[in-house]
């Protein structure tokens, strides 16, 4: 079997770096079961035999505090199911910045297993005076240091050397770590002890790491692990705890002792000047986030992210949509009519298409978010909005992926992976949908056009049709608030994390680095998300499709051969035919079980306002919300190539008629079409992508149930209202 | 007794003592906020939270509710 190093290390080290650095190509990416941890695995070659190399996520101590964070635990003990143990571990450090780095190594050091220090940025340390003796750290740390500069891929092969011995050769520990009170240490051994043991035990071997981490760390998920279903650990831990926490809580214990055993390592092997200068990431910090000038360059920032996943990918899409209706054309020349053509075209071409058009809006906010993150301002961006969003129970981490969903909640929901808490990313992702999304402006522009009065407001300054479509933008953001206020004190209630985060020093990006994580997040859409999208057009496609009874095509075929006998000219008997056509699908389409579904739940859309085929084409749109207008187009029988600006479609809406002979639409009706839509998860593909994220079927599930509730009370509220106020009348 | 979220841009402080309990209590230790240890606030959020402190010679972001828990000598 190959050899198996972790590569762990605190946040903002160049770990990814010297990880890709040592890698290259060989990566294999995926997940940890039932969390959201991304697992990342590379090969090398040391000596001549393969090391597979894991990439754990980054960590500033080992006290995990949910599943997540456990991961990392586990598997550095080699008790992660379905991974290999762990040979040795590479830990990559921060040279500027040792004193808090080594709190994680000091943790490492009690693994007992090989390791190596990667110090990393000694570019940067000896730019600012840092001095650091590599044998005395090496001496005073017990493991082998090795200076690096990720990026400059300096001291790779040496850091390849330096594990292929400590792997071969181990090293005795030289040195002591961190010293802990006698009490701690005897309760730690009494313990494991009891744990371990087979009557009292809980049916595994409990490393000693482990019952460390139960002991000192209160709440912790350790704690959590252990002592679900109620064994009787928990009345030993608690007196376990007294016991040994004579001196302050026994977390404070483990701080002291592990910063004091740093100060002892760093006076011995660093020497560095007494002030601290002013380093360049100070001035530009000082313009970045001050109150005025800082907060004009995030909305700089904002502005510019947003535009171009609003607009600028526009052109793309509209590329990307154009290919694959052509290539549906050429599909439908080469096939002869009928089912099979039409599940190439609408289904397969389709659905495939319906997938990748999401990819330059993800493509290009990925990027953003890459640079963003990888230069240092992300965690900026954090500081300045940290205030706005902690009144909802959030923090300013969750900014970014809300604004981006204004554009597309799928990269939204993709960008929540900068959240390092999991139910604050799980708040953000639920809520993300809410924000109006560029595939609801299609339906808000065809709604306003056709049925909201142009009339000026406000003597003139204010139109009335914008005042509706910026409330339709407001409302998502209105509901959003109250929605992620109640998930954190319901569902996702918990202690308030700590909001700590690191302000790294501030970086040039690093285009391979960036690239990779780009590609890397388009991939893992198209081949992850966009499996299940597919799916579900396919499914969407024979719902619409069958039963396409025989019945309906032939009467249709009699009505085009009397067209095509007629003594008319070849302009209106073109006309005719193509009338012929789209009466056809609509004939056909409400008799498919899409038609039948509108049909039944026409007593439960009756109090929005709406009757059969509005209910028909919110059904139809659940997978995917665009597919509104190519499916009024054909309920109303103007074929499915209709768009928001048709004016045939609107004037046909605007003339249709109710089952009693009143008019379909009015103000009222269109309102609360609108605020449906507003509020409706009608998006197959962010179903998929919040399944991917959260790795559970429970999220998804719950999003689209509390948005549809929410979405019809919402609708039926404005409905009623509006016919309430008299709105009803005036169209 | 003073506590960190007092400060003002530009000042420092000793750590004394941290208050609170269970992770946000862990997490400030393991961050390098322990008995000893000098602090100097950099600057507030432009909404006047977070604050932005120096510890251990790297800068780190924190509430004010949470900066409320490290008291100085």
């Amino acid at each position: 079997m190959p050899i198996t190093i972790a590569v762990i290390g605190n946040p903002n080290v160049g770990k990814t770096t010297l990880f890709n650095a040592l890698t290259g190509l060989s990566q294999v990416t995926g997940n940890y079961p039932g969390v959201t941890v991304e697992r990342k695995i590379g090969t090398i070659r040391l000596n001549g035999s393969t090391a597979h190399l894991v990439d754990l996520p980054g960590t500033y101590s080992l006290a995990a505090r949910s599943p997540d964070e456990m991961i990392v635990v586990d598997v550095l003990l080699s008790q992660q199911t379905g991974e290999d143990p762990v040979d040795a571990v590479l830990a990559v450090v921060d040279a500027t910045n040792l004193e808090r780095n080594l709190y994680l190594v000091s943790q490492l050091k009690e693994l007992g297993k090989p390791l190596v220090v990667a110090l990393n940025m000694c570019d940067l340390a000896d730019k600012r005076n840092i001095a650091i003796d590599t044998a005395v750290l090496s001496a005073e740390l017990g493991a082998p240091v090795v200076r690096i500069c990720a990026h400059k891929r300096v001291g790779i092969d040496e850091l390849k050397t330096t594990l292929t011995r400590v792997i071969h050769e181990p090293i005795p520990p030289a040195s002591k770590g961190p010293e802990f009170p006698g009490t701690l240490n005897s309760e730690v051994d009494a313990l494991a002890q009891l744990l371990n043991d087979d009557a009292a035990g809980v049916g595994r071997h409990v490393p000693r790491l482990e019952v460390f981490r139960l002991l000192v760390d209160r709440g912790g998920y350790v704690e959590e692990r252990i002592t679900r279903g109620g064994n009787g650990i928990s009345h030993h831990l608690e007196d376990s705890r007294q016991r040994a926490s004579q001196n302050g809580s026994l977390a404070a214990v483990e701080a002291r002792e592990r910063y004091a055993w740093i100060r002892r390592v760093v006076a011995a092997g660093v020497v560095k000047p007494k002030t601290r200068a002013t380093t360049s990431s100070d001035k530009i910090d000082a313009v970045l986030t001050h109150p005025i000038v800082g907060t004009l360059i995030f909305g700089a920032i904002m502005t510019v992210i947003f535009q171009a996943i609003f607009s600028w990918a526009g052109p793309l899409m509209d590329l990307i949509d154009k290919t694959f209706v052509a290539a549906g054309e050429l599909a439908a020349t080469a096939l002869p009519e009928g089912m099979l053509q039409s599940l190439v075209q609408d289904g397969i071409i389709a659905g495939v298409g319906n997938v990748i058009i999401f990819l330059p809006q993800i493509l290009v906010l990925m990027l953003f978010i890459a640079i963003l993150e990888d230069c240092g301002y992300m965690a900026r961006a954090a500081f300045l909005m940290d205030k706005l969003l902690s009144r909802c129970g959030l923090s300013g981490q969750s900014f970014i992926p809300m604004l981006s969903s204004f554009a597309c909640a799928i990269p939204g929901v993709m960008a929540t992976r900068t959240i390092g808490n999991r139910r604050d990313r799980i708040t953000t992702i639920l809520v993300a949908p809410l924000m109006s999304c560029s595939a609801r402006l299609p339906v808000y522009t065809l709604m306003i056009t056709a049925f909201i009065p142009e009339t000026m407001l406000f003597g003139g300054w204010l139109n009335l049709q914008g005042i509706v479509l910026f409330a339709m933008y407001s409302v998502g953001i209105v509901v959003a608030i109250p929605v992620a206020w109640i998930l954190k004190r319901t569902l996702l209630k918990g202690e308030t994390p700590p909001f700590l985060l690191e302000l790294p020093t501030y970086k040039l990006p690093l285009w391979g680095t960036i690239a990779r994580r780009v590609y890397r997040h388009g991939k893992e859409f198209v081949v992850r998300a966009g499996t299940i999208i597919f799916a579900v057009i396919v499914i969407v496609w024979a719902l619409a499709y069958f039963p396409h009874s025989g019945a309906i095509t032939q009467q249709f075929d009699e009505e085009r051969g009397s067209v095509g006998q007629a003594a008319i000219s070849d302009d209106a008997r073109a006309a005719a035919l193509t009338d012929i056509d789209n009466k056809e699908s609509a004939a056909h389409l409400r008799n498919s079980y899409f038609g039948r579904m509108g049909l039944a739940v026409e007593p439960v859309v009756r109090p929005l306002g709406w009757d059969w085929r509005i209910g028909m084409a919110a059904i139809a749109s659940f997978p995917a919300r665009e597919v509104i207008i190519a499916t009024l187009g054909t309920i109303f029988a103007l074929g499915s190539d209709v768009d928001e600006e048709s004016e045939s479609l609107k004037s046909y809406m605007q003339g249709a008629t109710g089952n009693d002979g009143t008019k379909l639409f009015n103000i009222p009706v269109a309102l609360s079409i609108m605020v449906f839509f507003a509020l409706c998860c009608q998006c197959g593909a962010t179903l998929a992508v919040i399944r991917r994220e959260t790795q559970s079927i429970r999220w998804p599930v719950f999003a689209f149930s509390y948005m549809t509730i929410l979405a019809y009370i919402a609708a039926l509220l404005t409905y009623q209202a509006g016919m309430w106020a008299g709105w009803g009348a005036n169209v | 007794m003073r506590t960190l979220n007092q400060l003002k841009p530009g000042q420092t402080g000793i750590v004394s003592n941290l208050l609170g309990a269970g992770a946000i209590h862990q997490r400030l230790q393991e961050m390098g906020i322990i008995e000893g240890t000098e602090l100097q606030v950099v600057r507030l959020a432009p909404l006047g939270d977070p604050m932005e402190i120096i510890v251990q010679g790297y800068h780190l972001s924190l509430r004010k509710s949470e900066a409320a828990l490290v008291e100085l000598a």
